[in-house]
């Protein structure tokens, strides 16, 4: 033990070391107090009613950043979509004004193409993770080029455990939905979209390809016919891409578009 | 050894990242946009110099007169996440616009080897402390411009439509990074 605690071989290293640390550690906590910058109370009031979770669906590089853009003014209050409301109406009181209301947006995979009606290119035997699968010639085993591979690369990153993967393709479950986007950004075929969770109406197919192209791979695409655009009472539906778009703010869920759809592409989540 | 070679040496012959393969984390990370390259070169510029010339003071004033070299790694780590530190803080007050513009990359050199790497080559190479502040001003400006030149290569990449999806991103990117560093073998002839 003598030999462990001499001074030369533990001691003295220690002193210095510690010492060394010391001094820095000193002149860091005096750098500190002579460079404080002032921080806006409100950044740290802000920060406290937000979830915390980090997701960035803000756009802010997680809560504490969006609480500072907030504070700066240079982010609106009612960006953070895990918190909803509440949240919003909670921030625009503590910066003094009024918050704008939100819509509350849920996650929808635009496509129904089980294995049970679309066409499959090849068998894939990689890594189930769609992320892997589209890196392969042909971007994936579906002979449609839009759709959802259905590896849950999606149910995988989504914090609130709110996709499951059904039939060979990832369903959200809206109610556990909280719009945070993150799946939207990790499908590698973009086949999520976020849609309101007030209007019914969802466009479940996502091909651009013309009518019969859509049908050699699928039988429950959408072949692009415009019966929907033709048929919407508020035309709010129109043809882009082959695909119908819903105009939201025109749309009051009557259900006309879903009736007439001959290949049920769009369907009527209430 | 006059300082201008040692500039020159630094800056090209001995590239530290491709020549002598030191911080390639941020090579490859920091280098998808010319704009965050920018940023995090002269980043390290700064650091690099200021921890370069503070090594050298801990090294000769404390290390060696007191006989323990060894502790050299530890002692300059310890420095080098000192400074950092303190750099963050100066910087937030007294210039936060340069303080915004670096962003993440201020406390991401903490544990940058390439800073490290500079400070125990100095040691190493018993240079005098001119000598190892132009040694790591040279280092970093090597740095900085092969970041550059990668940021630059790798924005210009991303617009090919006719890359293959596998080659796309990372792939590519260690490929570029190998060409150069064989372009950069040719400096080796001048010195």
């Amino acid at each position: 033990m003598s030999s462990l605690l001499s001074l030369e071989g533990v001691l003295l290293p220690s002193a210095i070391l510690g010492g060394l640390g010391l001094g820095f550690g000193l002149v860091l906590a005096l750098a500190a107090s002579r460079f404080r910058v002032e921080v806006d109370p409100r950044v740290s009031r802000v920060r406290e009613v937000l979830p915390g979770i980090n997701c960035g669906a803000c756009g802010y590089p997680g809560c504490d950043g969006y609480a500072e853009a907030v504070v700066s003014g240079q982010a609106k209050p009612n960006l953070c979509a895990p918190g909803g409301a509440d949240v919003a109406a909670a921030v625009a009181s503590i910066m003094g004004i009024s918050a704008e209301a939100m819509v509350k947006k849920v996650a929808f995979v635009r496509c129904k193409g089980s294995p049970d009606v679309a066409r499959v290119k090849y068998f894939y035997d990689g890594v189930l993770d769609c992320r892997e699968a589209v890196v392969v010639p042909g971007s994936g085993p579906k002979a449609c080029p839009f759709g959802c591979l259905g590896f849950g690369t999606c149910a995988a990153v989504c914090p609130f455990g709110a996709i499951r993967i059904e039939n060979g393709l990832a369903r959200v479950e809206s109610l556990l939905c909280t719009g945070c986007g993150i799946c939207v950004s990790s499908c590698p075929k973009r086949v999520i979209e976020l849609v309101p969770q007030d209007k019914a109406v969802r466009v479940a197919c996502s091909s651009r390809h013309k009518g019969q192209d859509v049908k050699r791979v699928c039988q429950l695409g959408c072949i692009g016919c415009g019966l929907c655009a033709r048929v919407c009472p508020e035309g709010a539906i129109s043809i882009a891409d082959n695909l119908p778009v819903v105009d939201f703010d025109k749309c009051t869920s009557c259900g006309a578009c879903a009736q007439r759809c001959p290949t049920r592409s769009i369907l009527m989540a209430f | 050894m006059n300082l201008l070679s040692i500039l020159f040496a630094s800056i090209f012959v001995n590239n530290i990242i491709l020549s002598l393969f030191l911080g390639c984390c941020p090579f490859l990370g920091v280098s998808s946009r010319i704009m965050s390259a920018r940023g995090m070169g002269f980043a390290v510029v700064f650091v690099m110099v200021m921890a370069s010339a503070i090594t050298w003071v801990v090294y000769h004033a404390i290390l060696v007169p007191l006989g323990f070299r060894y502790l050299y790694t530890l002692s300059f780590i310890l420095v080098i996440a000192a400074l950092v530190q303190l750099v963050e803080m100066v910087l937030k007050k007294v210039n936060p616009p340069l303080y915004k513009a670096l962003g993440i990359f201020l406390p991401l050199i903490t544990t940058n080897c390439a800073v490290l790497g500079i400070a125990v080559i100095n040691m190493n190479r018993n240079y005098g402390f001119l000598e190892s502040v132009t040694n790591a001003f040279g280092a970093s400006l090597g740095f900085f411009l092969a970041l550059y030149l990668m940021a630059g290569i790798r924005e210009r990449l991303d617009l090919s439509e006719t890359m293959p999806a596998f080659m796309r991103g990372l792939p590519i990117a260690l490929v570029t990074a190998s060409l150069m560093a064989l372009a950069f073998m040719g400096f080796v002839g001048i010195m």
